[in-house]
């Protein structure tokens, strides 16, 4: 071209859809269910307001076995950075899907940052929620899947067979958390990307198959050979999961829960800790801590 | 044989005959048919060595049509599962809808006849013929939704608990496998119970064929019926003791089909009455499709006589009775939502009755619970066109139904986070209307190898009636 470039806006005819796989529609709140939340002053009046009621249970659960895999989200800490969608994409081999699939909602992204608002459109307050899989111990993905393709170890991790996934996609349709993805197309086989960039530790998908977070399964059992080679403890201790080790705040604890030691064992004893969609009874290994907002009453009455 | 003229050899009533009313006093059976006449109207026609202009030209046109649904269903396990229009959140679009629907209609065809066999009301045998290969044809184009709507079609042998080297074993705690096992059985038990029924009337073709081919394929098929004494006393015991098993396959295919949903956790799915809504809508799409198909058959093939207005208004009433269970479901289905407690349930229900897809709620309203209350009016019931076009509207409605289960309850998951909407593309429709073709090419190549009405027991209605 020659000559200085510059960038010119010029309107368009038509419509053209913006390709997002945020929801810009105001998501509603519904009574502090999903995103729980209070005021200072309210956590001191309530320091149990995140709890809900301890209901019965009829049924006698399995006892897991020594190693019970969980994680925590402390929503304090969250500030929305999308640091840890990136960090599973990439350890995870999750694909890119391309404008035209997330135009049709199919993104592949294992881990989604969920956003709430609450107040008023002009004077929003908005939270942030990492969502992936809750690892539910009574999982309903498990229940109606007919090959027996996801199915849960002794550990608590509910695992995804994909070699035996025909694709009758009834376990997204029942998850609850609606975190399982779905090939809907050869989409690994569509990457244009080199070779090196893919993690080899990392099955990749083929199309027509559920993917879902594994709470990064390669790297406990990395954490494991390298323990065992080297006569180091189990390795249980030194698992750190990819949106852990990239989350700037710290926001994911990760770890082995019957062992008090853990940080996921300490914070989860945080009278804020809950489990999401509790009333479903799917007992997710996944909880998360309720965020408590200190609002300068002088800046107006929401903004967190 | 084949020397003898066609002319000669079968009496040809069928034509020129005028195409008579329906009214309120007609019999099971108009008067002037006797014994000899019944079975030469009927084994005629298959027995015909050309078939009808209109059905050459018919099978033309559905052969393209299915042509169609082949080529979509190939490019479809071509390409991915991706070429219909699920999203992340609605995982199943209209392979399962139109599943739901053809096994629907396919046990309510069943219901119908296997019910009112047992039960030996007399319009049972005039439309009994049309309504087991109309529930045999069905089940067929049914059947291939839950496998072509697989992520990986090829695999769908892996339901079958077969011996294999892998430590596969099928998880029978899954709604799919017993959905599975409820089609397997139900095309079983279907397609025993028409053939069976089919085996005197097909002794009939063979004793009347013309050519040595068609003798012998009937032959075949007859299983060696002479029409003995004792042979008739035992089709009789077969055919009883199979209209009731084809009764409670009919009931329990649809209801298995129910607990993909009723098993799930979706909201609007998670009820214990999905199972007996499903049957009273199956039945109610049942009686649709056979007034659908024996009402341009009664004309086509003369069966004037022996689909009366009897015929006609006990199927409207069927459909009245279906339509206020059906109507008593959806109030039930209104009210679980509330009395579930569960926000999502309700936000759910007020987007399925007032959110985009509004359209499909009001649709089975006013198609499946509305529309068929007209016959409460004892004149309409024999307006042909009209009973027509209310049959029709209605299977329109029933695939509206689960279409308003599927979508309506995927797009709005318990997350507000997650919810989507079905985007709907050309392959979803090619399959759609492809199945619809299948069906009317499958009824078609029925109507021309096979007696469309039940000889044996058209003959003993009459003479019940005569020695009444």
């Amino acid at each position: 071209m020659g000559g200085s470039t510059y960038a010119e806006i010029t309107p368009i005819k038509g419509r053209v859809e913006l390709a997002s796989t945020d929801h810009h529609t105001p998501l509603f709140q519904d009574e502090n269910e999903i995103v729980r939340h209070a005021t200072l002053s309210d956590f001191r009046k309530h320091p149990d307001f995140a709890k809900s009621k301890q209901q019965e249970e009829l049924y006698l659960r399995k006892p897991g076995s020594e190693t019970a895999w969980a994680m925590g989200v402390d929503m304090n800490a969250c500030i929305g950075c999308n640091a840890c969608v990136i960090a599973c994409q990439a350890e995870n081999n999750v694909p890119t899907v391309g404008k035209d699939q997330v135009l049709m909602e199919r993104e592949m992204q294992w881990l989604r940052i969920d956003r709430y608002y609450e107040g008023t459109p002009d004077e929003p307050q908005t939270f942030f929620q990492p969502m992936f899989c809750q690892m539910c111990e009574e999982a309903p993905c498990e229940i109606v899947c007919p090959p027996g393709a996801t199915v849960h170890d002794a550990e608590g991790l509910n695992l995804m067979i994909y070699n035996r996934c025909i694709g009758t996609r009834f376990c997204s349709n029942n998850c609850p958390y609606k975190v399982r993805r779905f090939n809907f197309f050869a989409y690994s086989a569509d990457q244009n990307r080199p070779v090196v960039s893919w993690n080899n530790n990392v099955s990749v998908r083929s199309g027509g198959v559920m993917e879902k977070c594994t709470y990064c399964v390669q790297r406990i059992w990395s954490a494991r050979i390298i323990a065992a080679q080297t006569g180091v403890g189990d390795g249980t201790l030194d698992v750190r999961t990819a949106c852990q080790a990239a989350c700037p705040t710290q926001a994911f604890s990760f770890g082995d829960e019957n062992n008090h030691e853990t940080e996921v064992y300490k914070r989860k004893q945080s009278p804020l800790d809950y489990q999401l969609l509790e009333s479903l009874n799917t007992h997710p290994r996944t909880t998360y801590e309720a965020l408590v907002s200190n609002p300068n009453p002088a800046l107006g009455k929401t903004g967190a | 044989m084949s020397d003898i003229p066609l002319s000669e050899k079968i009496p040809a009533p069928l034509i020129g005959e005028p195409a008579r009313r329906l009214f309120p006093t007609d019999p099971a059976m108009l008067p002037g048919l006797t014994i000899a006449t019944i079975t030469d109207r009927i084994a005629a026609i298959p027995l015909r060595h050309r078939g009808f202009i209109w059905w050459y030209a018919l099978v033309l046109f559905f052969t393209i049509w299915v042509g169609g649904l082949a080529v979509g269903v190939i490019w479809t396990f071509y390409r991915g599962v991706g070429m219909y229009g699920l999203s992340w959140p609605v995982m199943w679009g209209f392979d399962i809808i139109n599943y739901v629907w053809w096994i629907g209609i396919a046990c309510g065809c069943a219901f119908i006849s296997a019910a009112f066999y047992l039960i030996d009301a007399d319009w049972r045998a005039g439309i009994g013929r049309i309504a087991d290969i109309c529930a045999v044809t069905a089940a067929a184009c049914g059947g291939i939704f839950p496998i072509i709507h697989l992520g990986r079609p090829w695999l769908f042998y892996w339901l079958f608990p077969y011996p294999n080297t892998m430590g596969y074993w099928p998880n029978w705690r899954s709604p799919l496998l017993w959905d599975f096992w409820g089609i397997l059985s139900f095309v079983a038990v279907v397609a025993v119970w028409a053939l069976i029924g089919l085996i005197p009337d097909l002794a009939v073709l063979r004793d009347r064929a013309t050519t040595r081919f068609r003798g012998t394929l009937y032959g075949v098929a007859a299983f060696g019926f002479r029409g003995s004494g004792a042979q008739w006393r035992r089709h009789d015991a077969i055919v009883r003791a199979l209209a009731i098993l084809m009764l409670l396959a009919a009931i329990d295919t649809h209801s298995i089909a129910a607990l993909d949903f009723a098993g799930g956790l979706t909201p609007g799915w998670h009820t214990t009455q999905m199972p007996p809504y499903f049957v009273f809508g199956a039945v109610l799409s049942g009686a649709a499709m056979i007034l659908l198909v024996s009402l341009p058959l009664r004309r086509l093939l003369r069966f004037t006589h022996l689909i009366t207005g009897r015929h006609v208004d006990m199927l409207c009433k069927i459909m009245i009775c279906s339509s206020l269970l059906v109507t008593y479901s959806y109030g039930m289905e209104a009210f679980m939502s509330w009395y579930s407690g569960l926000k999502s349930e309700r936000a759910m229900f007020a987007d399925r009755v007032m959110g985009p897809y509004a359209y499909i709620y009001w649709g089975t309203i006013a198609f499946n619970c509305l529309l068929p209350q007209l016959f409460w009016i004892r004149r309409l019931r024999f307006v042909q066109p009209l009973v027509w076009l209310v049959s029709f509207l209605v299977l329109v409605g029933m695939w509206m139904d689960p279409c308003k289960i599927v979508l309506g309850s995927l797009f709005r998951p318990h997350l507000p986070s997650a919810w989507g909407l079905f985007h709907v593309q050309w392959d979803d429709l090619i399959t759609l209307l492809g199945s619809i073709g299948l069906f009317c090419m499958v009824l078609l190549i029925m109507i021309r190898i096979l007696p469309m009405a039940p000889i044996g027991q058209l003959r003993r209605l009459l003479t019940r009636v005569a020695s009444s």
